[in-house]
């Protein structure tokens, strides 16, 4: 089936079976491998995609409900230029990632958690980030970059 | 250079953040699932749904016609190409010089399979769905055999291999048991303990997966795998699996999505797909589902121990007597023997002046995975015992936790323990200290009360650990049954325009490597970390190495790279005096600048290294041009990472929920060159240790052996609200045989907590007469604990 979307801000048209999920859309046929897989449960969150600005485990969407909607990956969250959105400078400055594969899924989940709470304690951070595993950081870093993100979100908005 | 010297460097201690983390935090980095070569057809593996069973026959009729089919592989496909089996790297023998029992490791199933997820089949296909789709039309008639997952049941069992009846692997035992017996026989109080090493599933967040290739033009093979150690890889399969010329074969191991472990083995899977890349002339990647990974990856722990403490009236340890029961699982992984015992049971004397330690291991076959090193890798197995023993020690003769441990502390260097090892340095009192005023455990009572007022009951725990890292003297280690070197290469190439590309053995999977090794060198050669790269995981660009597991890699392999310095250093000076017209003892390197000692005469290192490819004005009758050095390094002894941790928990006793209130780390882990990463290690290794001890918990069904916790929402994963902030410090004696004074930390987290919360939560639960508390103290366990000791 023919799917249309957005993905990163440029259209595209995706023919793939019916079945795809939406994260084989975008690693397979889009080659926008910074979205990982690392569960088959929707566990993880390594994933995550920005859906319509919502985040999405994209393991658990179908491409075809996808369809017309508009994708924001990791690749498409910096500027054209390569300068990182503040949530991905906060995590280097937090030392927030360690191996990085979590890292990607982590950061789309925590732009989310910050537009929805801009305001949110660091208990709500770690509650909020329940659906995102990471096994080598002990989330202290991360706590620390998603409270730090946010507040440079709020300042650029 | 001296470790002293070496500190007062500019980027030594800095908290520089992360070469590494664009390509991280942009999409950018590039796992092995994320790597699609030309053509690339895809592998599917058909694995045992039984935990022991006989295979009577296979048809792959079905599956070979199935659309896009190109190739079913089998264990007799494997047999009539004389494909070897897996190798273990260490020999273990038993007391009386006997060797271990090695059955073979097949890649795919010979006749039968061993434990639920062993590999039968390989289907190739041209697409992943495809082949998963052909690998249910594998036909396999399985004969069901009775299984056992248990340790303790293993004697009784069905044997799994014919040379191994009994389903004994090996006994081994180490100290003196007549001293020890003697000691316990003079003891004036003894403390017995039994207790459960819980088995985990490591879990790095990327799950395995390999590419297999072949060239035909050049007869050269190509494996990329997210591996830890490329390698050792490339060599176990080369020269004991498949027969291949070593310089055939390049292993690449790329980004790698976490390993604490799991990936330092040669695997069933990446020899499948390496045989078979030049059978079919494609390229064949494979990546696991995270189910796959749950039964396949090798596990970690699954001990079951009985350990006895001997003191004297005022508490001094006598003497130590262990037994611990040891799962191996269905095959000897890697370094599977190593395990329980030479990184188990040397570290058994711990932070303590216990004169006598005798220490005897049984280690078995069971119908599970394969067990290896996760994390720690017997140091937290042994830390666990130890420090639960020591702290029941305290309640039964009165002590306090932290007196106990300060009356029997090691207090002068170098120290022989009685199990082997010999600690070069440390303070362990100073540790200890330094752990009650971070955790202000002086405030521990009024905090205890706190608790009570709102029903709730407060227990501290402590956990003094000690962890042998940088593994380690060649020549010991061979002596110890190692089947390989465990030294480390670095290769340092100094471009003509004074930049720096590193080459190290060591491999990072997330620890930082690209940074910390970049900082060192930065500091040697007087130039900024942006004008060194660090290439690793590769064996077509790397010369050697021995990989990343144990902390070794700053110890080991940054000492490699040390020394290559110093003969850049050396070369350097040379060319410096033939182009200042002076002796070469008269020139000094400092701060980037090569000096005419008692001169004004000084010429920058990028002069230098301009002119050692530009060698226009050149000693070329004595000097070689080119400013390109390796070193490879051995150790002369391990290193001594030791810290003291202190938990407090808060347990809910009519729900039996415990609540990690406060933890504190204080560790020494030598000189430090990035304290940020050396944080986030510890960060991690926390949360894993804090893992096992409250939530994490691998479970074969007993009957059907079947894996019941086969997936993230059955395996209990530590999740960001499961764990409070951490308390950290570090205090510095710097090891004393590097010249770096690095010690390591990557595991120090993981071995040092499960002891410091079990022995808090148990410290909650003592007023109500509970005693004992295996991991991982669930709210299940913990009320029915509760329950149990009203009656």
């Amino acid at each position: 089936m023919q799917v249309e979307l957005k993905v990163n801000g440029k259209s595209q048209q995706v023919d793939v079976p019916s079945h795809t999920l939406l994260v084989q859309l975008i690693r397979e046929k889009l080659q926008l491998t910074g979205t990982h897989v690392g569960c088959d449960t929707a566990q993880c969150g390594a994933c995550t995609v920005l859906m319509n600005g919502r985040a999405v485990k994209s393991c658990n969407v179908l491409a075809a409900q996808a369809s017309g909607a508009e994708i924001t990956t990791i690749e498409g969250l910096a500027q054209p230029d390569g300068t990182m959105h503040p949530m991905q400078a906060a995590f280097k400055d937090c030392h927030g990632l360690q191996c990085g594969f979590c890292t990607t899924g982590m950061v789309m989940s925590a732009v989310d958690l910050c537009h929805k709470h801009p305001n949110a304690s660091e208990g709500e951070i770690r509650d909020l980030l329940e659906g995102n595993i990471c096994r080598c950081t002990g989330y202290q870093n991360i706590v620390k970059a998603v409270q730090q993100g946010g507040q440079a979100m709020k300042a650029a908005a | 250079m001296g470790a002293s010297d070496f500190t007062k460097l500019p980027h030594i201690g800095e908290a520089l953040k992360r070469k590494e983390d664009y390509r991280y935090l942009t999409g950018g980095g590039q796992y092995t699932d994320d790597i699609t070569l030309a053509a690339q057809c895809h592998a599917v593996f058909v694995r045992s749904p039984h935990a022991h069973a006989r295979i009577k026959s296979i048809d792959l009729a079905k599956a070979k016609a199935a659309p896009g089919v190109i190739e079913v592989y089998i264990g007799e496909d494997v047999a009539a190409d004389k494909i070897g089996g897996l190798p273990c790297g260490w020999l273990i023998n038993n007391p009386d010089g006997s060797p271990m029992k090695e059955p073979p490791h097949p890649i795919l199933a010979q006749g039968k399979v061993r434990y639920v997820g062993d590999h039968v089949a390989m289907v190739v296909a041209q697409t992943q769905e495809q082949a998963r789709n052909a690998a249910e039309l594998v036909e396999v008639d399985y004969e069901v055999l009775p299984s056992v997952v248990r340790v303790t049941e293993a004697a009784k069992a069905e044997a799994l291999h014919e040379q191994a009846p009994d389903n004994h692997c090996y006994k081994w035992a180490i100290g003196d048991k007549g001293q020890v017996d003697a000691a316990f026989a003079q003891a004036a109080h003894v403390t017995r303990l039994d207790l459960v090493n819980n088995r985990l599933i490591p879990n790095a967040m990327e799950p395995r997966a390999a590419i297999g290739s072949y060239s035909r033009a050049t007869e050269e093979y190509t494996l990329y795998v997210s591996n830890q150690n490329p390698h050792v890889e490339r060599l176990l399969m080369t020269a004991f699996v498949m027969g291949l010329p070593e310089h055939k074969v390049r292993v690449i191991a790329p980004d790698v999505g976490g390993g604490f472990g799991s990936k330092i083995y040669l695997y069933a899977e990446d020899v499948c797909l390496t045989w078979a890349a030049k059978k079919l002339n494609r390229n064949i990647k494979w990546t696991a589902e995270r189910s796959e990974s749950f039964v396949s990856d090798a596990h970690g722990r699954d001990h079951v121990s009985h350990a006895e403490m001997a003191m004297d009236k005022d508490g001094k340890f006598l003497a130590l007597r262990v037994h611990t029961h040891a799962n191996l699982g269905a095959y000897l992984s890697t370094f599977a023997t190593a395990v329980p015992t030479i990184l188990y049971a040397t570290l058994l004397a711990g932070q303590y002046a216990t004169p006598q330690i005798y220490v005897e291991v049984d280690a078995w076959f069971t119908n599970t995975a394969p067990v290896d090193a996760y994390r720690g890798a017997g140091r937290p197995e042994a830390t666990y015992l130890l420090e639960r023993l020591v702290t029941r020690a305290a309640w039964e003769t009165g002590l306090g936790q932290d007196e106990i441990r300060r009356r029997n502390m090691i207090t002068s260097f170098p120290y022989q323990t009685p199990v082997a090892l010999q600690y070069d340095t440390g303070d362990f009192p100073a540790l200890l200290e330094r752990s009650n005023e971070l955790a202000e455990v002086a405030g521990f009572a009024q905090r205890k009360a706190a608790s009570e007022a709102k029903g709730l009951l407060r227990g501290i725990g402590y956990s003094s650990y000690i962890e042998a890292c940088g593994i380690a003297p060649s020549n010991i280690a061979g002596a110890l049954g190692a089947r390989a070197g465990l030294f480390e290469c670095g290769e340092i190439r100094v471009h003509p325009t004074g930049s720096v590309t590193v080459f190290t053995g060591s491999h990072s999977h997330g620890q930082g490597h690209e940074t910390t090794f970049a900082q060192v060198v930065a500091a040697r050669l007087g130039i900024s970390p942006d004008q060194v790269d660090v290439v690793h995981g590769d064996t077509g660009r790397v010369p050697f190495g021995m990989g990343t597991y144990g902390s070794r890699s700053l110890a080991v392999g940054g000492t490699a790279i040390m020394k290559a310095l110093d003969k850049i250093e050396a070369k350097a000076k040379k060319i410096a005096a033939h182009l200042m017209e002076a002796s070469d003892a008269d020139i000094d390197f400092v701060g980037g600048e090569f000096v005419v000692r008692g001169t004004d005469k000084k010429i920058a290192f990028g002069q230098v290294a301009l002119t050692a490819y530009v060698p226009h004005n050149y000693p070329l009758d004595k000097l070689e041009p080119g400013l390109n050095e390796t070193a490879f390094y051995d150790p002369t002894n391990f290193t001594f990472p030791a810290g003291t941790y202190i938990c407090e928990v808060e347990v809910d006793p009519a729900t039996g929920v415990v609540r990690l209130d406060r933890f504190t780390a204080v560790d020494d882990f030598g000189n430090i060159i990035n304290p940020m990463i050396v944080e986030g290690q510890v960060h991690g290794g926390l949360v894993q240790g804090i893992g096992q001890a409250l939530l994490e918990n691998c479970i074969y069904d007993p009957e059907s052996g079947q894996l019941l916790t086969g997936s993230f929402m059955d395996y209990a994963m530590p999740r960001a609200g499961d764990v409070p902030n951490f308390q950290l410090d570090t205090l510095v004696t710097p090891c004393t045989h590097n010249p770096l004074g690095a010690k390591g930390c990557g595991e120090a987290g993981a071995i040092g907590s499960p002891p410091a919360v079990i022995n808090a939560v148990l410290d909650a639960l003592r007023p109500l007469g509970v005693k004992d508390m295996d991991m991982p103290a669930t709210p299940a366990r913990v009320w029915e604990a509760i329950e149990a000791a009203k009656h």
